[in-house]
């Protein structure tokens, strides 16, 4: 299935001159109509399509809104409000693209805390994972110069604050930062590349996107039981199965979306920052937006400027590590009894960051984000090495069939098969 | 002894709202709103009413430059008629210009204008009120909240509550109170319960009976002229200001929402019956047998 071995015919005149010139229609058959997907995928599965939509919304809300958007320093909180008030249904476009960051990066989390429970980051998907985690820096990167936009109070100083980190480099820290800034002090040119970077970045995110989804075709996708697609039994054509199971996903997702959109627009957003940028005058709390909470809570664990931010960047770049760090052969949580209870204990360990990462770094809150950031890298460094070899895990069932049909079904009267043609209509 | 006990219960669940030491700030009551919950909806009467409260208490020092006179008379605000928003911005002095001379000139209001600032620029407004310029109230509803705490934060989103800009605001205007005993108020600033550090730099803004409401038929004001009743339509009002398309927005939801869910679950039957070719969906694993590899 590797060779994306295209099984479609085309059937006119000039879909055959068209296909021997640029086999895309073939590309497209093979991969997203007659792909082998394994049928016992869960609804976390959905994930995947579900963040393609949201990225495909952010670009397409984002297009519009920088139709209106003024990127001056002078002019930009107006020109935001101008969408808001006068703009025909820009109230509209901008809640969708403000609450679209913070759904996008819901789906990403739970697309991402899937891939670690059921260890599909773990050989042959290496390097698919690893364009995952390229793909969520990007979309951090995207979404910090996106909050700056607006110019409120807290774009301003979660700019400062943000860019700032940087200066902690060693020797050429003050130049990245100057660079960052186009000056001396986040200002009009800071604004100006930023929302240059703002409109580039996401079109980034899409390449890298193309090479996710492409290096995904290469070995297949992962499934609840972790173990490999055997006979064509323990598959579907991606197309009916998969895509309506997405679709409806999606609209589910988007249901969601419009709850928040349309009842609570500014709830995931700050009060401050619909006071126009102010650089005399520092908002009581500077707290970054809530996807970014367990990050900057590791950074602030950290006594020192330098260490905190390389504990920050390092804390992420370790998700690179995962298929070597994971030392057990056995991909699903399912049949790890032990890893499991660490797995919940990740969680929780990843939310408290989160939690703490919104309160003042002052007493209490300092020691606990040390001890969670101390156990948020052991978890990689030590538990993950480890239990590979201590743990004992479950036999895993055969195949994916026999997991979820049972054996005594046996699975009869299942017609498609690995590389079938999808199902007739009727 | 009882009666202290209650008293001390009573301050600790918020029941007595002036029971406040000196550091701490007490959390605005929550107050019941017309444009809260998924069909909320302005009353225009008390749009109007805060209206005459902004430009009769608040307009001298605040201002109000995102809205147009226009807007007063756009659906889902106060709804004033053409007429009277015409009549209203002619009321006003515009700067406009430069004329066919090259000279600034002042005309009357358009509908079209926005509200004029009552200084003529930051520097001007902050050095006429003790160094700190008036802010524009514009968007006050939406810029100012207040801590939740937990689990209120997490409640918040299944009752929708996002009127803390709004409860805040009516808290505010109705905090100006006696200091504790004992308690400095430094010259230029005044005590007020809700404001966080108390000492604030705007005065009691307006008192019992000041602005004249509309009266019925029978003679009688259209609701009580009390600073609590101005608290609540001036803020009514900002809330308005603040989110404009507020009532267009909720319709528009319920429509999505509708449209969304009955998508869903037509989505959800073809599934079903797709699914249906190769025997039913099958999702996840089996439960694995609890016992290990030899």
């Amino acid at each position: 299935m590797s060779q994306h071995s295209t099984t479609y015919v085309p059937k006119s005149a000039f879909g055959k001159w068209f296909e021997s010139r640029l086999p895309i229609a073939g590309l497209v058959h093979s991969s997203f109509i007659a792909f082998p997907v394994p049928r016992n995928l869960t609804y976390f599965w959905t994930f995947g399509a579900i963040l393609v939509f949201m990225l495909v919304a952010q670009i397409l809300t984002g297009v519009f809104l920088a139709m209106y958007y003024t990127p001056n320093a002078a002019l930009a909180f107006q020109s935001v409000e101008h969408i808001m008030r006068d703009v025909n249904y820009g109230w509209l476009i901008r809640y969708l693209h403000a609450n679209g960051a913070s759904m996008f990066f819901i789906a990403v989390y739970v697309h991402i805390f899937r891939n670690f429970y059921y260890g599909s980051y773990k050989a042959p998907r290496e390097v698919l994972y690893i364009l995952g985690v390229i793909i969520f820096l990007l979309m951090m990167a995207t979404a910090f110069m996106g909050y700056v936009l607006p110019w409120g109070q807290m774009s301003f100083w979660g700019a400062t604050v943000i860019t700032n980190l940087f200066s902690a480099v060693p020797v050429v820290g003050e130049t990245i930062v100057s660079y960052l800034w186009g000056g001396y002090s986040v200002g009009n040119p800071t604004l100006n590349r930023f929302f240059s970077l703002h409109y580039l970045l996401p079109f980034m995110i899409v390449g890298v996107v193309i090479l996710h989804v492409w290096a995904l075709h290469v070995p297949g996708q992962n499934n609840p039981t972790g173990i490999p697609i055997k006979s064509g039994k323990d598959a579907v054509p991606f197309t009916p199965y998969a895509t309506i199971k997405d679709v409806f996903a999606v609209v589910v997702f988007m249901i969601f979306f419009a709850y928040w959109v349309f009842y609570i627009p500014n709830y995931l957003g700050h009060a401050d920052n619909y006071i126009p940028a102010n650089p005399a005058v520092t908002p009581a709390h500077i707290v970054p937006e809530w996807y970014f909470l367990p990050f900057y809570a590791i950074l602030r664990a950290i006594p020192d400027k330098l260490g905190g931010v390389i504990a920050m960047i390092a804390a992420i770049l370790i998700w690179c590590l995962m298929p070597w760090l994971d030392t057990s052969k056995v991909r699903s949580t399912a049949y790890r009894p032990l890893y499991k209870q660490f797995f919940w204990l990740f969680v929780v360990v990843c939310l408290l960051l989160g939690w703490l990462g919104s309160r003042p770094a002052e007493g209490w809150y300092v020691i606990m984000s040390q001890i969670c950031t101390a156990y948020y890298f052991a978890h990689f460094l030590i538990v993950l090495p480890v239990l590979g070899f201590v743990e004992r895990p479950l036999p895993l069932p055969n195949s994916i069939l026999e997991s979820v049909m049972g054996v005594q079904k046996g699975g009869a009267g299942l017609p498609s098969g690995a590389n079938a043609e999808p199902q007739t209509k009727g | 002894m009882m009666k202290r006990t209650l008293l001390i219960a009573a301050a600790i669940l918020g029941l007595s709202a002036p029971a406040f030491a000196a550091g701490e700030t007490p959390v605005p009551p929550q107050l019941s709103w017309s444009f809260q919950g998924p069909f909320g909806t302005f009353d225009r009467a008390q749009l109007q009413r805060g209206f005459k409260v902004y430009r009769e208490v608040c307009a001298s020092c605040h201002g109000l430059s995102y809205i147009a006179f226009r807007n007063l008379a756009e659906p889902g605000g106060p709804e004033f008629s053409e007429a009277q928003v015409r009549a209203l911005a002619a009321e006003y002095q515009i700067q406009d210009g430069p004329n066919e001379a090259g000279d600034m000139f002042e005309r009357p209001g358009r509908p079209a204008d926005r509200f004029p600032s009552p200084f003529p620029n930051e520097n001007a407004a902050a050095a006429a009120n003790g160094g700190k310029a008036p802010p524009d109230l514009s968007l006050i509803a939406k810029a100012r909240t207040f801590e939740r705490g937990f689990p209120w934060w997490i409640t918040d989103v299944f009752r929708q509550y996002s009127e803390n800009g709004a409860d805040y605001l009516v808290a505010l205007l109705n905090g100006y109170v006696e200091p504790p005993a004992g308690t400095e108020v430094p010259a230029g600033g005044h005590w007020n319960a809700y404001y966080p550090g108390h000492i604030i730099a705007m005065p009691k803004p307006v008192s019992d009976g000041q602005v004249e409401y509309p009266r019925n038929e029978a003679g009688q004001p259209q609701a009580p002229e009390t600073v609590e009743q101005y608290a609540r339509d001036v803020t009514a009002f900002l809330v308005w200001t603040a989110e404009p398309h507020l009532e267009a927005r909720k319709r528009l939801g319920f429509q999505v929402m509708l449209f969304l869910i009955v998508l869903a679950g037509l989505l959800y039957f073809t599934k079903k019956k797709i699914w249906a070719r190769v025997g039913g969906e099958v999702e996840g694993h089996a439960t694995p047998p609890m016992t290990h590899n030899p």
